[in-house]
């Protein structure tokens, strides 16, 4: 069945009709075109979707949208401004993270919560944090200095 | 090193910024309007008769615009149902019979991805089950059920013309080799090593999983943009399938979210293409990720090695190697080929037997995956290296170094080695783990110890690049090549080539992405050939605009064009660099207008010296090798049986580096995956039915299962003929892990494990077995 929600999406306020049926990911996607919002695993196992729902990092792949009424979700869409990255995007730039990219958007979604979280994470919590998140490029290590210069660069503001 | 300006610098990603901001296009992304989506019906079987298909009640769904049978395409006019790299064995969906679990039976095209799967729930489709071979070494047997009756011929590649079908077997191609006398070298040895390794079907997981779309336009072209890495296959394969000219097919492929080899040949873009012609709407399919699993697979293998030993020289080998290429022969001969005369290492030993055959079962098909079999068989000889080196009581690096073939030595196949840096690579991976220190001490239950490999890949050799490079009047480039970028940063490396060669600077140099109305042909991005074939092809075109433009500067500066050079955009006299002009200048001078273009264009296509069909021997088998070694530490926990890879050190020569970062980041990437497959991965069937298709249940490598310390070394032994003398990189750290981390293990606790993945179970395993036959409990 069909029903009205309210979502704030990176900032915005959206009535939204949506179906019973939908994930979260599906009205990102095909209802609102964000496109950094990828499904790769359809379970919430690969970290492939994720965004922030009222701050804390969820798969939306594998939330109804129809529970969701009132609540605020941020994608990476709602990071950079007009003429500048968001730090972490920085990061992941000048650290070469991104290799085919497609898992990238749900690593810097991550890696948001994170250090809003901890500010000044240890390395250990950084994997534990981004455990959820798989890059088959291989890109770790790369992924893991983005995000403690990030850290660095978030923590010097 | 030759003084270049742009080659060798770790310049930037050009697509860095699209991808961080989620930006980047995907096939997914594109929605035309009237789009139409696709859900398939896949068979439960993995071996079975169709009976009936009943579509009827599908047909009258709301929201649907067509639903399609193999039988439906059997009976279009003009339209060839069946296609495959190797042999045309492949249906678009099934006729008469499936043959693995998730084959594809009935596709419907409807409003909605959710119309189209509600459908998919009113077709009828009886089934006969038939009998079911799912063990490769089953299937050769002589009772076996056969897969195939009949094989069709491709005839899509120059390298498989060679490659014919045998009668009422399951082995769908055997390759040979023979070199000296086996038998008399096993008669006289003074030892003999015999091991059976196994390593299991596995996934590529690319992230992005398939998606293809097609339209028709209003001048009745078919329109494919898909996520493929042989966007030029695709067009020429659907041409031979729809039988029209391959000039009504355009093909474009935007950004790869991944590929790995699962993205190679026709996947999904025969479904679309047919859906959207009988619809004359647009069409697109995405997969599901449990889809992917039934798609394509990495080859299962066993291989069988048997070792002759005299003094301490290595004397003889004889390989087996049984490929298990699931319902579909897919690319697998071509595997088998080229893995298969690879199958006794880059060592010294005068008397070699091979023996590697390409085997259909009831599986979901197995294609290529990173390294193209190459993991395969070094995970089974780098593992026999190191059982028979401590046989010898020789330490595992000396002993390698040893038996290393090096430059001017022959291959097995008779083929002279060049720029191969196998010996370079193994000393400073060894180097770099601390080889010659002592072991760490046993801490409680656990043990650490070290493990080295290493093997070559020779490249898939002949194969074809082509590129165009046009140079504009205000000094800007387009470079048109098939590349596709997939996150290995090609479009980036080809830019460097072209504006080195044409001196000027990289940011003015514009690759077109893959478009088959524009740019020209090439084989497959994939095998670690793209540096090299294209890289070669841009910078043959990059030196044909170069000499118009100084012939150019040279009829205005009256002078000789061989005086001139090029460098961030100006063309000037050397050692006078006040005498010369920009290129606009020089469009002017030449055309006396700046609306016109440069247009230069280049072609690789190395060639080879067919094998002969008995002994296997070519005295040019290949076009380049490229050389791999792994070093790692681990430790185990014998109580519990799980291993931690605490170092990880891959080792590969890329002959030079042309971008030096995307040579790590190729190194430890591919070092990664295979650290997955060599620990954990493995799709488990029980019965003919996959137990693991999800990633729920089937578990890639996360950033917790990457060492601290995972380090690449790039090797540089440049190539005579490479574009600056590059080769490829692509899969060398893929291509030796699971053999270090197995010799790793026996190094730490004494067991030696012959299949992978080395799970915890499978090495307490070996140890309690151990421990039983060392008189313990």
């Amino acid at each position: 069945m069909e029903r009205n929600i309210s979502l704030t999406v990176n900032g915005r306020q959206r009535e939204l009709e949506v179906n019973d049926a939908d994930t979260l990911l599906e009205v990102l996607r095909d209802g609102l075109k964000l496109w950094s919002v990828r499904e790769a695993c359809g379970v919430g196992a690969c970290g492939s979707c994720t965004v922030l729902l009222d701050g804390r990092p969820v798969s939306a792949c594998f939330l109804l949208a129809a529970r969701l009424d009132g609540r605020s979700v941020e994608t990476v869409e709602g990071l950079a401004g007009d003429d500048a990255l968001h730090p972490i995007q920085q990061a992941f730039l000048e650290n070469d993270a991104a290799q085919c990219g497609y898992c990238t958007p749900g690593f810097i979604m991550a890696a948001k919560a994170l250090l809003e979280e901890h500010g000044d994470p240890t390395d250990d919590q950084i994997r534990d944090y981004l455990s959820g998140n798989l890059c088959r490029c291989g890109g770790y290590p790369n992924i893991m200095r983005a995000v403690r210069a990030a850290a660095a660069r978030t923590s010097d503001r | 090193m030759a003084d270049y300006s742009i080659v060798g610098r770790p310049v930037d990603r050009r697509d860095a910024v699209q991808k961080v901001t989620g930006r980047v296009l995907h096939v997914g992304n594109m929605e035309p309007a009237g789009l139409l989506h696709v859900a398939v019906l896949r068979s439960p079987h993995p071996h079975a008769r169709i009976v009936r298909i009943d579509k009827s009640r599908a047909e009258a769904a709301p929201g649907v615009a067509a639903v399609l049978t193999g039988a439906d395409i059997a009976a279009m006019p003009g339209i060839t149902p069946y296609h495959g790299p190797a042999f045309a064995d492949q249906p678009v969906l099934a006729i008469d019979r499936v043959r693995h679990e998730g084959e594809q039976v009935v596709a419907v095209a409807a409003e909605s991805r959710r119309a189209a799967e509600e459908a998919l729930e009113l077709v009828e489709v009886e089934y006969e089950p038939l009998p079911v071979v799912l063990d490769v070494l089953d299937a050769i047997k002589p009772d076996a059920p056969i897969v195939h009756d009949e094989i069709r011929p491709s005839g899509a590649f120059a390298d498989l013309a060679h490659v014919k079908a045998g009668e009422r077997s399951n082995i769908c191609y055997h390759y040979k080799l023979r070199k000296g006398d086996v038998d008399k070298a096993f008669a006289e040895a003074d030892r003999i090593f015999e091991d059976v390794f196994t390593a299991p079907p596995a996934q590529h997981v690319p992230m992005e999983a398939h998606v293809s779309l097609a339209y028709v336009d209003e001048g009745g072209r078919i329109n494919i943009h898909t996520a493929s890495q042989s966007p030029s296959f695709v067009r020429g394969e659907l041409a031979r399938m729809l039988g029209v000219p391959m000039n009504r097919i355009r093909v474009r492929v935007p950004y790869l979210g991944g590929g790995y080899g699962a993205k190679l040949y026709n996947k999904l873009e025969p479904i679309v293409a047919l859906l959207a012609m009988k619809t004359g709407r647009p069409v697109k399919y995405s997969l599901s990720r449990e889809e992917e699993f039934q798609t394509v697979t990495k080859h299962g293998v066993v291989v069988k090695l048997k070792t002759a030993v005299k003094g301490s020289a290595m004397t003889a080998r004889k390989c087996e190697v049984y490929w298990d290429t699931g319902a579909f022969a897919e690319i697998g001969p071509r595997i088998v080929h080229k893995s298969g005369y690879t199958s006794s290492g880059p060592y010294k030993i005068p008397n070699v037997s091979i023996d590697s055959y390409c085997v259909y079962t009831n599986k979901p098909p197995a294609g290529p995956f990173r390294g193209f079999g190459v993991p395969q068989v070094i995970w089974a000889y780098d593992s026999q290296m190191d059982i028979v080196a401590r046989g010898l009581g020789a330490d595992p690096v000396e002993f390698r170094l040893e038996h290393a073939l090096e430059e001017g030595d022959l291959f097995v196949t008779g083929t002279p080695i060049h720029a191969c840096g196998l010996k370079e690579a193994v000393r400073r991976a060894a180097d770099a783990v601390g080889w010659d220190q002592p072991k760490a001490p046993a801490s409680g239950s656990k043990r650490r110890g070290k493990g080295i490999a290493c093997g070559v890949k020779a490249v898939l050799t002949p194969s074809i690049s082509g590129a165009i490079v046009i140079l504009n009047a205000d000094g800007s480039a387009n470079v048109l090549s098939s590349t596709v970028e997939m996150g290995q940063g090609s479009e980036s490396l080809l830019a460097q080539i072209a504006a080195e060669e044409l001196g000027m600077p990289f940011d003015r140099v514009h690759v077109v992405q893959p478009d088959t109305d524009v740019t020209p042909y090439d084989t497959i991005s994939a095998g670690s050939r793209s540096t090299y074939h294209m890289g070669n092809a841009v910078r043959m075109a990059a030196a044909k605009v170069k000499e118009e433009l100084f012939q150019a500067v040279a009829g205005k500066l009256e002078i000789d064009a061989a005086d001139l050079e090029s460098r961030d955009g100006r063309v000037f006299v050397r050692g006078a660099e006040e005498r010369g002009m920009t290129v606009t200048e020089a469009f002017l001078a030449k055309f006396g207008s700046l609306g016109t273009t440069m247009v230069g264009e280049g072609l690789c296509q190395p060639v080879v010296t067919p094998m002969d069909p008995e002994t296997g021997m070519s005295e040019k088998c290949t076009e380049y090798w490229f050389a791999s070694a792994s070093a790692v530490e681990v430790e185990v926990d014998t109580e519990t049986g799980r291993l931690e890879v605490l170092q990880f050190h891959a080792a590969g020569d890329a002959g030079t580096a042309i971008n030096p970062k995307y040579c790590e980041q190729q190194l430890v990437g591919a070092a990664t995956m295979h650290l997955g497959l060599t620990l954990f991965e493995q799709m488990v069937f029980q019965d003919g039915q996959l137990l693991n298709g999800s990633l729920l249940d089937y578990q890639i490598a996360s950033i917790k299962d990457v060492p601290a310390a995972c380090h690449p070394i790039v090797v540089e032994v440049p190539h005579k003929d490479g574009p600056f003398g590059a080769k490829g990189i692509g899969e060398t750290g893929a291509l030796t892990v699971a053999a270090a981390v197995a010799n790793a293990l026996e190094d730490a606790v004494g067991v030696r494990v012959r299949d992978i993945p080395l799970t915890a179970e499978r090495i307490h395993e070996a140890l309690k077995a151990a421990r039983k036959v060392n008189g313990g409990t």
